[in-house]
C-alpha cells in the first residue's frame, strides 16, 4: 500500500515541477459537480481499504479510494453509520470523493454535515509531502484544524489518502410520516417543530406534501407521532423514498432545467421563483429547478442570508459556486498557495483562480 | 514557568498608547503596571507577563481600528475573553497589545423561531442559555467554566463540555463567526445557513487560539431543551473496570448525554467541598446521563444500567428528581475548584486518548506520581476519551514547579504515544507548545505556519503560541537528547 502512496507522491511532484494540472478522481460519480474538470487523471481507487475500525471508540479510519458502499456495509455490520447520510451519486463513489465534495444527505438536519464527523486526515499536499492532521480521537485541538476544511474543498488542497470519521450508532427505530401542507405552512411548521425536542431526522417537502422521518427510541417516536399526526408510510417504501431524495433519483430531480441548491436560514420565506422546489433540512436546503438568471437567484439567496450553488446544469458559465467577498477570496488564494504552491490540484474545479 | 520578564521600551509604549488613544477613550487604554496587572495571566497562572498596553474596545468598529493601528505599527496583539483559558493562550505579549473583548458583551439578537443567537464575543457562555431559556432553548456546549468563560474564547479554543459527546463541541454549534483580520478588515466565516461557499474556514477558525482573526460577532445555534434528564451514578472497585464500562455503554449503541468518570482522589476532594453524596470507597465513579422524553429516558436508563451491571459496577444510584440529578453532577462540575482547595495550586492536563488505553494511561500517571512525589487526581470525559489529570503542587516552591512541568510533559507525551493528542479542549497555548514538536512532523508544523501566514502574514496575532517555531523544536529536541531520544535528528541544533 505504501508503494501506492509513493507512486502518487511521484506523480504529484512531477506535475508540480512543470505546473501541469492533476485531476484527482475516484469513481467519477461527482464529475458533474463543480466548475470544470482539468488535467491529467490521478485515479485514487488504488489506495483502498479500511485501516482501523474500533466500534466502541466510534471511530473508523479508511483509505480515500475505498468504495463508499464498502465503508457503509462495514459500519452497518457493527450497527453504526455515517450519520450525515452522504449521497453516492453513482455506484463508484469513493470515501475520498465523498469527503472532498462535502455533500450531506437528509439526516444532515439532525446529525450534522460531513465536516462535523471528520476527525483526521492523512493527505499528500502539492509538494507530495505526506501529512497527517487531527487524529483518531473525538476531541483534538492541537494545532489548526486542517482536517475538517478538507470536507468540501473539492480536492483543490490535496490528495486525501486516509480519513478518520466519527461513526455513531444506527437509530433503534425509524418511522416516516406524510402530511399535506402548502409551502408557507410547511416552513412555519418545520421551524416550530425544530424548537421542540422531537426526533425528526429528515424532511422533504415538494408539491404540497411534507414527508418526515423520525429516528430514535421507539417510545420517543411514538410520542412524536402522536403530536405530529399524518399518515404512516410503509417501511420499505419509506426507505426507497429517502434513498431517492438522497441520490436525487426522485422524480423531482429529473428535470431539464438548471438545478439550484439554495442553502438558506430555515426561516427564509418561500422563494418567489417559477419552477418546482423541494425543501429539505427543516427549511435550510431548497432545491430549485429553474431557468431564472443566476444573478437574481444569487441575490435572493444572499438577501435571505445564504448562498446558491448551480448544482446541475449544462451551462455553467454563470459560475457554480457563489463568488467570495474580497477578504475571503484573498485568504482562499493564500491557503491554496500554502497547500498547493504550483496550483496543480483540480484546477478550476471550485473557482477559476483556485 | 517563571514570571515572564519584560524589557519595556518606553518609546514604543508611548507610540502604542498614542495610536490607541486616537481610537479609544482614555479609560479604555491601560498602560500603568497597576492597571495592566489584572491581565498578566489567564487560568494558567504559573505563566505571567505584563502587557505593554491593554486596549478595551466597545464595538466591532473599534476592534477593527485598533487592529489596523497595531498592524501599521507592527505590534503583536493578544486577544482575551474572560481569561479562563488553561493553556496560556491569552498570556500577554510583553511588547504588544492585550486586546480585551470583555466590554463587548451584548446579545445582539435572539431568534427563537430560527433558533439562533447573534452575540458579541465577550458574552458569557451561560448568559446565552439563560437568554434562550424562556423559549425552551439553550446553547449546548457547556464547559465547566461556563458561568465565566466568553463565547469568543470558546470559539478560539473549540471548547467542549460534559454533554459534548451527544451535542457536539463549539465547532458543531456555531453557524457563523464575524471577525477582523490583523489588518482590521471585516471577514465572515460561515453564515446563517448550514453551509457557506468556499473552504470551510469556519471550521479552521474554531480552536485557532486567536492566531488567525479576532472574533467580533458570533452566531450560535440554539437547541431545544430535552424534556427530561436522569443520571446514573455507578461505583466501581477498580478504575479500569470503570473505563471498560464506559466503552461497553457505547458499544451497546447508546450515546449518553454525558459520560464522566472520576477516580477516588478526585471524588474525595470534591465530596469534601460540595457534598454530592459520592461513595468515597469506590475506586472510580461513573456518571452516565440520559435525556429525552420521559419514556425514552426510562428505556435508556434501563439499558445503561444493564450494561453497567454487566461491566462490574457494584453500586448504582439513579437520580429521582432534577434536584438529585444536579446534586450528582455538582461534584463533577466543581472538580477543578474542589481540587484547588486541597492544594495551593493545580496543573490541569488535557490529553485525549483512545478509551481502550485508559487503564494503561492511568497506571502510567500513578507511576509518575511516585516518580515526581506529587499527587494527581483524575477526572475524565470518559465518553470521548478526554482525560484531565490534575497535578497538585505549590507554585511558590520552584522545585515543585519544575517537577510539575516535567510530570506534565511526560503525561502529554504518553498521550501522543498511545495514539491520542496533547490537548482535547484546552488548547496548546504556551503550555503544550514543546509537545507539538513531538505530535507533528516538521512538514506538518510548517503547514500550520503557512496556514497562519495565509491569514496573518506578519505573524502579529498571538505570536509564539500554539505552533512552535523550527528553532523551538530544535531546542526542545536538544533537551530531549538527555532522555535518550532525538525527535528531529535532521534539524540543526542550536
Ligand atoms: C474551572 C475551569 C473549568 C474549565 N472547564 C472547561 C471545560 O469543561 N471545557 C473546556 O473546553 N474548557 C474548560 N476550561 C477552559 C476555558 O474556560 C475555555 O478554554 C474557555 O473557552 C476560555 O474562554 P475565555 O473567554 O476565558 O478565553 P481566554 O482565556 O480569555 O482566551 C482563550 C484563547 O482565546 C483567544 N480569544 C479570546 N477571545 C477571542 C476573540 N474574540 N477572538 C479571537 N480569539 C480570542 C485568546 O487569545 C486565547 O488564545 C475551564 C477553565 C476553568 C478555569
Amino acid at each position: 500500500m505504501e508503494q501506492i502512496v509513493k507512486r502518487y507522491a511521484e506523480q504529484i511532484r512531477a506535475a508540480a515541477a512543470d505546473k501541469r494540472p492533476l485531476r484527482l478522481r475516484g469513481g467519477g460519480s461527482k464529475d458533474f459537480y463543480g466548475q470544470s474538470l482539468e488535467g491529467e487523471l490521478l485515479d485514487t481507487r488504488d489506495y483502498s481499504g479500511i485501516v482501523a475500525y474500533e466500534p466502541s471508540e466510534l471511530v473508523i479510519t479508511v483509505r480515500g479510494g475505498t468504495p463508499l458502499a464498502e465503508l457503509e456495509a462495514a459500519l452497518r455490520e457493527q450497527g453504526q453509520q455515517l450519520a450525515f447520510e452522504p449521497p453516492h451519486f453513482g455506484s463508484g463513489a469513493t470515501v475520498g470523493g465523498m469527503v472532498a465534495a462535502g455533500l450531506s444527505g437528509p439526516r444532515r438536519q439532525a446529525a450534522g454535515a460531513v465536516r462535523d464527523f471528520v476527525l483526521g486526515v492523512r493527505m499528500l499536499d502539492g509538494r507530495g509531502e505526506d501529512l497527517s492532521f487531527g487524529g483518531q480521537v473525538m476531541k483534538n485541538v492541537a494545532g489548526f484544524d486542517v482536517s475538517r476544511p478538507m470536507a468540501g474543498s473539492m480536492g483543490t488542497l490535496g490528495l486525501l489518502l486516509e480519513v478518520s470519521l466519527k461513526v455513531p450508532p444506527l437509530p433503534f427505530a425509524e418511522a416516516t410520516l406524510k402530511l399535506e401542507l402548502p409551502q408557507d405552512k410547511a416552513l412555519a411548521t418545520l421551524n416550530h417543530w425544530g424548537g421542540k425536542p422531537l426526533p425528526i431526522s429528515a424532511c422533504a417537502w415538494a408539491g404540497g406534501e411534507l414527508v418526515l422521518r423520525l429516528s430514535g427510541a421507539p417510545s420517543a417516536i411514538e410520542a412524536a407521532r402522536a403530536l405530529i399526526g399524518g399518515e404512516l408510510v410503509d417501511a420499505d417504501q419509506a426507505q426507497a423514498y429517502w434513498r431517492g431524495i438522497r441520490e436525487q433519483t426522485d422524480p423531482f430531480f429529473s428535470t431539464d432545467k438548471p438545478l439550484w441548491r439554495m442553502s438558506l436560514p430555515s426561516v427564509a420565506p418561500p422563494l418567489a421563483f417559477p419552477g418546482a422546489q423541494l425543501i429539505e433540512w427543516g427549511g435550510s436546503l431548497r432545491w430549485l429547478a429553474c431557468k431564472a438568471d443566476a444573478r437574481s437567484i444569487r441575490e435572493a439567496a444572499a438577501q435571505a442570508g445564504g448562498h446558491a450553488t448551480l448544482f446541475r446544469a449544462a451551462d455553467k458559465s454563470a459560475g457554480v459556486f457563489t463568488p467570495l467577498a474580497p477578504a475571503l477570496a484573498r485568504i482562499h488564494r493564500n491557503l491554496k498557495q500554502a497547500f498547493d504552491p504550483a496550483g496543480i490540484f483540480n484546477r478550476g474545479r471550485m473557482y477559476p483562480d483556485l | 514557568m517563571n514570571a515572564g520578564f519584560r524589557l519595556l521600551d518606553p518609546v514604543r509604549q508611548a507610540e502604542a498608547v498614542k495610536a490607541l488613544r486616537a481610537i479609544l477613550p482614555p479609560e479604555a487604554v491601560l498602560y500603568q503596571d497597576e492597571d495592566t496587572k489584572p491581565y498578566e495571566c489567564d487560568g494558567l497562572s504559573a505563566y505571567r507577563t505584563l502587557p505593554m498596553v491593554v486596549a478595551l474596545p466597545q464595538n466591532e468598529d473599534e476592534v477593527s481600528r485598533v487592529l489596523r493601528a497595531c498592524s501599521e505599527l507592527k505590534l503583536p496583539v493578544v486577544a482575551r475573553g474572560a481569561g479562563t483559558g488553561l493553556s496560556g493562550g491569552a498570556l500577554p505579549h510583553g511588547k504588544g497589545v492585550l486586546l480585551s473583548l470583555a466590554k463587548m458583551k451584548c446579545i445582539l439578537a435572539l431568534d427563537p423561531v430560527a433558533r439562533v443567537a447573534r452575540v458579541q464575543p465577550g458574552v458569557r457562555n451561560l448568559a446565552i442559555s439563560e437568554a434562550a431559556a424562556p423559549y425552551g432553548l439553550y446553547y449546548a456546549p457547556d464547559p465547566s467554566s461556563q458561568i465565566a468563560c466568553s463565547i469568543g474564547g470558546n470559539v478560539a479554543e473549540n471548547s467542549g463540555g460534559v454533554h459534548c459527546l451527544k451535542y457536539g463541541l463549539t465547532v458543531h454549534n456555531v453557524l457563523r463567526v464575524r471577525g477582523c483580520t490583523v489588518e482590521g478588515e471585516l471577514v465572515e466565516f460561515g453564515n446563517e445557513a448550514l453551509d457557506a461557499p468556499g473552504y470551510d474556514l469556519l471550521a479552521l477558525i474554531m480552536g485557532s487560539e486567536g492566531m488567525l482573526a479576532v472574533a467580533t460577532e458570533i452566531t450560535v445555534k440554539l437547541v431545544p431543551k430535552p424534556q427530561t434528564a436522569r443520571v446514573i451514578l455507578a461505583a466501581f472497585d477498580d478504575v479500569e473496570k470503570a473505563g471498560n464500562a464506559a466503552a461497553a455503554v457505547i458499544a451497546a449503541g447508546i450515546i449518553p448525554a454525558g459520560l464522566e468518570m472520576m477516580d477516588q482522589p478526585a471524588t474525595r476532594a470534591v465530596e469534601e467541598y460540595v457534598h454530592a453524596g459520592y461513595d468515597l470507597n469506590a475506586a472510580a465513579l461513573l456518571l452516565c446521563e440520559s435525556d429525552g422524553t420521559a419514556e425514552e429516558v426510562a428505556d435508556e436508563i434501563a439499558r445503561m444500567t444493564a450494561v453497567l451491571k454487566d461491566s462490574g459496577a457494584y453500586d448504582f444510584r439513579i437520580s429521582q428528581s432534577e434536584a438529585e440529578r444536579l446534586k450528582f453532577w455538582s461534584g463533577r462540575k466543581a472538580a477543578f475548584p474542589a481540587v484547588g482547595r486541597i492544594s495551593p495550586d493545580y496543573y490541569c492536563m488535557d490529553g485525549t486518548i483512545p478509551r481502550k488505553r485508559l487503564g494503561e494511561v492511568l497506571r502510567f500517571i500513578a507511576a509518575m506520581e511516585k516518580k515526581y512525589g506529587l499527587r494527581c487526581p483524575n477526572v475524565f470525559h470518559a465518553g470521548d476519551g478526554n482525560l484531565h489529570p490534575l497535578i497538585l503542587f505549590d507554585a511558590n516552591d520552584p522545585e515543585q514547579l519544575r517537577r510539575t512541568e516535567a510530570f506534565a510533559g511526560e503525561v502529554l507525551e504518553k498521550s501522543i504515544a498511545v495514539g491520542g493528542t496533547v490537548t482535547g479542549e484546552h488548547g496548546v497555548g504556551i503550555e503544550k507548545i514543546n509537545q507539538m514538536c513531538l505530535q507533528f512532523t516538521p512538514a506538518e508544523l510548517e503547514m500550520f505556519r503557512a496556514v497562519k501566514r495565509a491569514f496573518d502574514p506578519d505573524g502579529l496575532l498571538n505570536p509564539e503560541k500554539n505552533i512552535p517555531s523550527l528553532h523551538r523544536c530544535a531546542e526542545f529536541g536538544r533537551m530531549h537528547v538527555e532522555g535518550g531520544r532525538l525527535p528531529y535528528p535532521e534539524l540543526p541544533r542550536f
